[in-house]
């Protein structure tokens, strides 16, 4: 068991940082544990939590804005706003049914992974929405970036470098998002049967009209079980008028792919969750899983040649540039074939594949996120160093020397 | 007037100029290479005109391959440079310095893909902002920030600022609708980041390249997101008694989960100036007005306007006008469009960028009227109200010194009382040369320390856009 260290404010944490520095003692950094899973395995044998930095520290609906201490759960955070009408529209995903946690997800922790869901290819990614933040280095100096307003381009953007690196550039104190109201209605049109390029086309069809979509996912036949048809989705939100105008607008314009049928809202809100949480691939446990973010037009066949070299099964959110893939967790996982199939489709412009779900043993073995071309991975590891220069903060979780 | 420092030349490129001018011969062709003093005029200054510096020369290469060969070659002489798109910067980020040497990348506006499918767009910066949009218009698209100036300011300057514009409030700016680059580092390595997908590998460099001001390479292509246009987009005119009352309808508007594609604010100094210019039908009579544009089918846009009238009333509207065509569209459009070009026929302005939470819009406009007032100067305010971001012009007369300074005076008090009420010294112009010495009312020196050190891991001898974003003293030191 490591040592758990709980700062209760920020200026302690900022000790606890300074301390472990002298020390030269790496520490890995923990929200809920509900994804400590993800990227690669820490040499550390200390944990810093941020489990006692809780709190909404301001909330102003009418400004759409919300600031809260980074360790404050989520659905602390969900409620809060919920009781308002509005949310964190990147719709977070939530790792529990993947990684078979159980902890509470923490509002840090969507910032620092840049944790998005189905909503991402409409209103953006954790990343557009994060504002602020308030954290500190690996020199143990707290530092602030962005603010509570909207816009904001006074200097570099360091919310948006922190966002997603997972905690290696520094531990998030406080983090401030901006909300969007919650709609009125949401509806969900469903297509049945397609095979994968059908289905993405039919998506991009949606997701090129005037209709804003704000969710195209492909769940493939026997995904969910053996004898389940292809179910292709997309969903539409606002006021009911709206909704209800759009909807068989959309329908009529998807006409060449099929009849689409309305789903009915709660197996709706279900399949949109299974779509966020990437449910349909938790079981079984030991498969791996992968992420592949691509050009969405190229998911198919990215997904086929992935396929040819070995037994896959997967399914795509983001019309298409979202595909998540679960392989036999053996040898390198899969790695090689996965991108080698990204490779063949376009290089590093085509995409890039993160391992999401293995065993730590393997994590620490094989590339989690994608390889970097040699003078990114330069910059990244300067990056590194000018935030953490004795690499006392998730140390290598990126990458090694990140 | 020289109210900001520029940071001393070194002699001992000065004394070379002959040679790095000569070394540049060497690699683009003369029609890339401005060397006359005429010539270099063009480059003196950017939109923060009262400041000027001519460059020691300025290459405007045709490719990616030719500005890495001019960088690795300006990196290898120890030549500062200065990245340029149009020149149009209001807060003097693509000023020279007289010992730089300026890269343009004007010559680079190819559109290199359209990929309705992947709804990307990848173009060589030099391509202005809205050629983006008319090029995918015929087919329905857009790209979204559309900065006033989009007829003349380019892909580059876009990303170098983080440029927004009326319509971001719904859709973001720059950095919500960038995908990739490419970009050339300061000793001429070329890297991509990102591509046709979302959320680009590792780091978020992107997210940091986006509004770093020059500092970091010089980006040379850049994939951009455009979207499918709504089938409809209707602006409204609401007009008001006082500027408080429309700042408050927003806040309003705002806080009852309505959120516009655009709502932009003018007051009654502006309302006349831009009236009489673009003839758009502003109601003269208003102490101020607000265009807030709905979009969607006619009928969801009639739906949308019900909700907003109702709280308009609520506010003391004394004028509800809806475009009736598109020829009333696009005139209401030209007049805030040309807002700072129609002031600058009436008097010389500054314009100020601040931002501030969209609940002291009321407080901050009667406060913003005192400061400028107190100074006995006049002042037209026009703005991105939906997201707090305040543009005050401040009218002065450029050839009056005194007032000149008075001028720079009342924006630095109107800053700093943005950041007072919990805002931001810049939400879309940047900081440059003008913003930089304030950085220090925003930010701590550990935070500006931290942005720094992650500046030096570009461009560790500080060759890019020097002088520039960080206080003088404190780049200096670092
Ligand atoms: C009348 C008027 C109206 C305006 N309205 C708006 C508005 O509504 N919204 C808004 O946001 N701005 C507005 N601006 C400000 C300005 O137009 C924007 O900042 C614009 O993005 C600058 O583009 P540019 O091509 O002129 O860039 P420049 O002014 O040439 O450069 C801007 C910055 O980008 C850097 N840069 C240039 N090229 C590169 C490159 N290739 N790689 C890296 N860095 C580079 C420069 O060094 C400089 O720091 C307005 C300006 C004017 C004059």
């Amino acid at each position: 068991m490591r040592e758990i260290l709980s700062p209760v404010n920020e200026a302690e944490t900022a000790e606890m940082i300074r301390e472990a520095r002298a020390a030269r003692r790496p520490i890995m950094i923990e929200g809920g544990d509900t994804r400590s899973g993800l990227g690669r395995p820490i040499a550390a044998d200390r944990i810093l939590s941020t489990r006692k930095l809780t709190g909404i520290t301001l909330y102003e609906p009418a400004e759409l804005v919300i600031s809260a201490r980074a360790g404050t759960p989520l659905a602390e955070i969900e409620n809060t706003l919920r009781a308002k009408n509005q949310r964190l529209a990147f719709e977070p995903m939530d790792h529990r049914a993947l990684f078979g946690t159980d902890g509470m997800p923490t509002i840090g922790a969507v910032a620092a992974c840049n944790i998005s869901g189905p909503r991402r290819i409409q209103t953006g990614a954790a990343r557009d929405h994060l504002i602020g933040i308030r954290m500190v280095n690996g020199f143990g100096e707290i530092v602030k970036s962005g603010g509570r307003v909207m816009k904001n381009v006074t200097g570099l953007d360091l919310v948006k470098l922190c966002c997603g690196a997972h905690g290696t550039l520094g531990v998030f104190t406080e983090v401030t998002f901006k909300v969007l109201p919650e709609p009125e209605t949401t509806s969900t049109l469903a297509l049945h049967g397609l095979d994968d390029s059908k289905a993405i086309a039919a998506l991009s069809a949606g997701l090129t009209s005037p209709f804003q979509i704000t969710g195209a996912a492909h769940l493939p036949a026997g995904l969910e079980s053996p004898e389940a048809e292809a179910l292709t989705l997309l969903r539409l939100e606002g006021a009911p008028s709206s909704v209800d105008y759009r909807a068989s607008a959309l329908a009529k314009l998807l006409e060449a792919f099929g009849t689409t049928a309305v789903l009915a809202p709660d197996r709706a809100t279900k399949l949109w969750s299974a779509v966020r949480d990437a449910h349909p691939l938790a079981e079984p446990r030991d498969a791996a899983i992968w992420r592949l973010s691509v050009a969405p037009s190229r998911g198919p066949a990215i997904v086929a040649t992935v396929k040819r070299k070995l037994a896959a099964r997967a399914f795509y959110d983001w019309g298409g540039g979202l595909v998540w893939l679960a392989v036999a967790a053996e040898g390198d996982a899969g790695a090689a074939a996965v991108r080698d199939a990204l490779a063949e489709a376009g290089g590093s412009e085509s995409g890039h594949a993160t391992l999401i779900r293995a065993a730590e043993e393997m994590r620490g073995r094989i590339n989690v996120f994608q390889p970097l071309a040699a003078p990114l991975m330069q910059i990244s590891q300067g990056i590194k160093a000018s935030f953490d220069p004795d690499h006392i903060l998730n140390p290598g979780r990126m990458y090694a020397g990140v | 007037m020289s109210g900001i420092v520029f940071p001393t030349p070194d002699e001992t490129i000065l004394a070379r100029r002959a040679d790095i001018i000569a070394g540049l011969a060497k690699l683009v062709p003369p029609e890339c290479l401005v060397t006359s003093e005429d010539e270099r005029r063009a480059f003196e200054t950017d939109g923060l005109m009262s400041y000027r510096r001519l460059p020691l020369a300025v290459v405007l290469p045709r490719s990616t391959e030719e500005v890495a060969a001019v960088m690795r070659y300006l990196h290898q002489e120890g030549v500062k440079v200065v990245a340029r798109g149009a020149g149009t910067s209001l807060a003097g980020g693509a000023i020279p310095l007289e010992d730089s040497v300026i890269i343009g990348v004007g010559k680079m506006r190819r559109i290199l893909d359209v990929d309705y499918a992947n709804r990307a767009i990848k173009v060589e910066t030099g391509c202005t902002n809205l050629s983006i949009t008319d090029m995918v218009a015929p087919d329905g698209f857009f790209y979204a920030p559309d900065p006033s100036s989009q007829l003349a300011c380019t892909i580059a300057g876009n990303i170098g600022m983080n440029s927004g514009g009326a319509h971001c409030l719904k859709y973001g700016v720059t950095t919500n609708n960038v995908l990739g680059v490419k970009m050339v580092l300061v000793d001429g390595t070329i890297v991509d980041i990102g591509g046709a997908h979302l959320d680009a590998a590792g780091l978020d460099l992107l997210g940091l390249i986006v509004g770093s001001e020059g500092q970091l390479g010089i980006v040379t292509e850049a994939t951009l997101r455009i979207l499918r246009s709504a089938e409809s987009a209707r602006p409204v005119l609401f007009g008001f008694p006082t500027s408080e009352e429309a700042g408050a309808c927003v806040a309003a508007i705002i806080g009852a989960g309505i959120v516009p594609v655009a709502i932009e604010f003018m007051d009654k100094p502006a309302i006349e100036i831009c009236e009489a210019f673009a003839h758009a039908g502003y109601p003269l009579d208003a102490g101020a007005l607000l265009i807030i544009e709905v979009e969607g089918s006619a009928a969801e846009i009639d739906a949308e306007l019900v909700r907003i009238i109702e709280i308009a009333k609520s506010h003391g509207v004394t004028t509800v006008k809806e475009s009736k065509s598109a020829m009333e569209t696009a005139a209401i459009w030209k007049g805030r469009k040309s807002a700072f070009g129609a002031t600058g026929r009436i008097a010389d302005y500054i314009c100020m960028d601040g931002v501030i939470p969209t609940g002291r819009l009321p407080y901050v406009l009667h406060r913003l009227q005192e400061i400028v007032t107190s100074y006995g100067l006049r002042v037209a305010n026009v703005f991105h109200a939906g997201d707090g971001n305040l543009h005050p012009l401040i009218l002065y007369n450029c050839n009056d010194p005194e007032e000149q300074k008075k001028a720079e005076a009342a924006g630095e008090d109107i800053l700093k009382l943005c950041v007072e009420v919990g805002g931001c010294l810049t939400g879309e112009h940047g900081v440059g040369i003008e913003k930089r010495e304030l950085m220090n009312v925003q930010f701590n020196a550990e935070d500006l320390a931290q942005q720094m050190r992650a500046r030096a891991v570009f461009d560790e001898g500080w060759l890019l856009n020097r002088g520039k974003v960080f206080p003088l003293a404190a780049a200096e030191a670092a």
